[in-house]
């Protein structure tokens, strides 16, 4: 029998997930493991299935995912470290029939961004911001954020996270939850293919939620950092498992404007 | 057509000359000696005059990154503060500089260095003309002398910012952003259609149709190649600036044997101060700067031979004066006299200092 090869099994009428549209087709500057690929691919068949491309403006954060520009094809625009919801803010109170999406990770968004996310949250500004919390500095070398974990070592805390003298890992999230303009809340994640379509649906969600006028549309996706955590892919999504999700735990906050309880 | 006057302070006159100029959108964060402009803004409804939008920002931070925004889709937007609130806003000025977007930022300049005072001062002409923020750039600067010049020039601001797709200023200071005078206003001009600004910005991102490349607005480059030669087209760009867009006034230069030079409200000051000398029989003459960058090099060389020294007044500690001895080359005596800190020099102490300093000296 004939050795079967990947050529064999790539075709058409195999594929499950197929490359959005929306996706330029231009290669991932992203390490091999990392979520930001699946969760682009995500927004673009979002984006796609929606059929609002020409009606969607996009904002890049300070961060892996700067270049989000090269990857989505959408006009985009490129904001200064964690200002991205004050960009989203103006484009869409300057063109309010348009979709407005912020793609922001854990720095940008809840440490040097956080007024600007905070009070694009309070005002209820009827924008969609997904949050990719990895727990550390990706591209600038692994280097501590918000979000690291207690006892988490990083490139600026080598000993591991103490939280007496570096303080506490901060979930945002359940912060901006509480304010009256988040419309949706949501925790997701991206590392098995049940994930993704949990994911893809909160996606859609906070898109249409642009429909009804009624605020902050927040997809936190807890993803992984092979480069940062010093692990390969599979061990990284394990220890994403067992560390990150019992802190950041998956799941809706706020549906419909309403807390969810648990 | 009969005029329409107004008897208005110098920041409500920009705040109305946003709203009839067809501007999109003001965000701004209150600060001493300018909060008047986002007052009159939110008294006089213009998001229903016009559609332009009015929002106060958490921080001037904010507020400058939403008009990155807002510009970044073709709009016609501003912000406003004063000296501490601009140091705030140099990192989203250079980011709009980098990302070659238009819009107009006014300063009303009080004392410094940090919270300073809230009284008026010229002491931001190095961070308004020398860039401010990181990076090789540079802004058209504009300085207005009168209630009149406020009103005016935040339509020429537009028209420079959009010419040459990078931010504007407006330099101001706490007395003309503060005095009330008389002014002539225009006519309600319409906003552009999403239509005109398609057409006028085909680089803006108002959502990308089949037809057409994604637009990006971005002031990354990770190729040092291509980040050069995007310095060098920003230097070409304002080489052009230099070139086209001086602006000032020369009053009473023709047989003038010493030149006060000053923008703003120094300016206005040295007029009495002018009048003074030439009641005593010196011949004095002023050159106003109405543009700071680009700065009026070529008439200073042209008047250097002719005169017998210039003084340099301003409300500072000598910043103006430096870019006046460069354009005179010390072929002629330039000195410097200012007040600092929210003082304001009388029109007398001027003509001392040019007696002592220039005549004298």
């Amino acid at each position: 029998m004939a050795e079967i090869t990947l050529k064999d099994i790539i075709k058409e009428e195999n594929l499950v997930y197929k490359r959005s549209e929306i996706m330029t087709g231009k290669t991932l500057s992203y390490c091999p493991g990392c979520g930001h690929g699946t969760a682009h691919q995500i927004i673009a068949h979002t984006i796609q299935d929606m059929g609002i491309q020409e009606q969607t403006i996009g904002i890049s954060p300070v961060g892996c995912s700067v270049l989000m520009y090269d990857f989505l094809d959408l006009d985009i625009q490129q904001a200064a470290h964690g200002r991205a919801p004050a960009l989203a803010t103006a484009i869409k109170r300057v063109m309010p029939e348009k979709f407005v999406f912020t793609y922001q990770g854990d720095g940008d968004l809840a440490a040097i961004g956080t007024a600007e996310t905070i009070h694009a949250c309070n005002r209820g500004e009827n924008i969609t911001i997904i949050f990719i919390n990895n727990g550390i500095y990706g591209m600038t070398g692994g280097q501590m954020a918000p979000t690291t974990l207690e006892g988490m070592p990083t490139a600026t805390c080598p000993y591991g996270r103490d939280t007496s003298i570096m303080g506490n890992p901060l979930k945002i999230t359940e912060l901006l939850a509480l304010l009256p303009g988040t419309y949706y809340v949501t925790r997701q994640s991206v590392h098995t293919p049940r994930a993704v379509r949990q994911t893809k649906k909160a996606i859609r969600t906070a898109f249409e939620n642009q429909k009804l006028n009624r605020g902050v549309s927040f997809v936190e996706i807890v993803s992984n950092c092979n480069s940062g955590w010093k692990l390969p892919p599979v061990k990284a999504n394990e220890w994403m498992v067992e560390n990150m999700f019992p802190f950041y735990p998956i799941g809706d906050m706020k549906v419909d404007g309403k807390i969810v309880n648990k | 057509m009969k005029k329409e006057l107004r008897l208005m302070k110098g920041n409500e006159a920009v705040a109305e000359a946003a709203i009839r100029s067809g501007a999109d959108a003001y965000f701004g964060y209150p600060i001493t000696p300018q909060s008047e402009v986002l007052e009159y803004l939110m008294a006089e409804k213009p998001y229903e005059r016009t559609g332009m939008v009015v929002l106060q920002a958490e921080s001037e931070v904010s507020a400058i990154n939403m008009v990155y925004g807002a510009a970044g889709c073709g709009r016609m937007v501003m912000t406003s503060s004063s000296s501490p609130g601009i140091s705030l806003k140099q990192e989203g000025i250079s980011y709009m500089t980098g990302a070659e977007l238009p819009c107009l930022i006014l300063n009303v300049v009080r004392g410094g260095p940090g919270l300073g005072t809230i009284q008026p001062s010229q002491s931001d002409y190095f961070q308004a003309t020398k860039g401010g923020g990181h990076g090789d750039y540079r802004m058209i600067v504009l300085a207005p002398a009168s209630v009149q010049e406020m009103y005016d020039f935040v339509e020429l601001a537009f028209d420079l910012a959009f010419k040459y797709r990078t931010p504007t200023m407006i330099l101001s200071d706490g007395i003309i952003g503060q005095m009330m005078e008389k002014l002539e206003i225009g006519p309600q001009k319409p906003r552009r259609t999403p239509e005109e600004i398609a057409k006028q910005c085909p680089w803006a991102t108002v959502g990308k149709p089949k037809n057409r490349e994604r637009n990006i607005i971005t002031s990354l480059d990770l190729s040092a190649v291509r980040q050069e030669e995007k310095n060098l087209k920003l230097q070409a760009k304002y080489k052009e600036i230099r070139e086209k867009e001086v602006r000032y006034e020369l009053i009473n230069c023709e047989d003038a044997d010493y030149i006060l030079v000053a923008y703003g409200s120094s300016a206005r000051l040295s007029m009495k101060a002018m009048d003074i000398l030439r009641a005593k029989g010196v011949k004095v003459g002023i050159l106003r700067l109405i543009t700071l960058f680009p700065f009026p090099t070529k008439i200073i060389k042209e008047i250097t031979p002719k005169v017998k020294g210039f003084l340099a007044v301003e409300m500072s500690c000598g910043q103006m004066v430096e870019d006046l001895r460069l354009a005179v080359e010390f072929k002629k005596p330039v000195e410097h006299f200012g007040r600092v800190g929210g003082m304001i020099p009388s029109p007398e102490e001027i003509v001392e200092a040019l007696e002592q300093k220039i005549i004298g000296g």
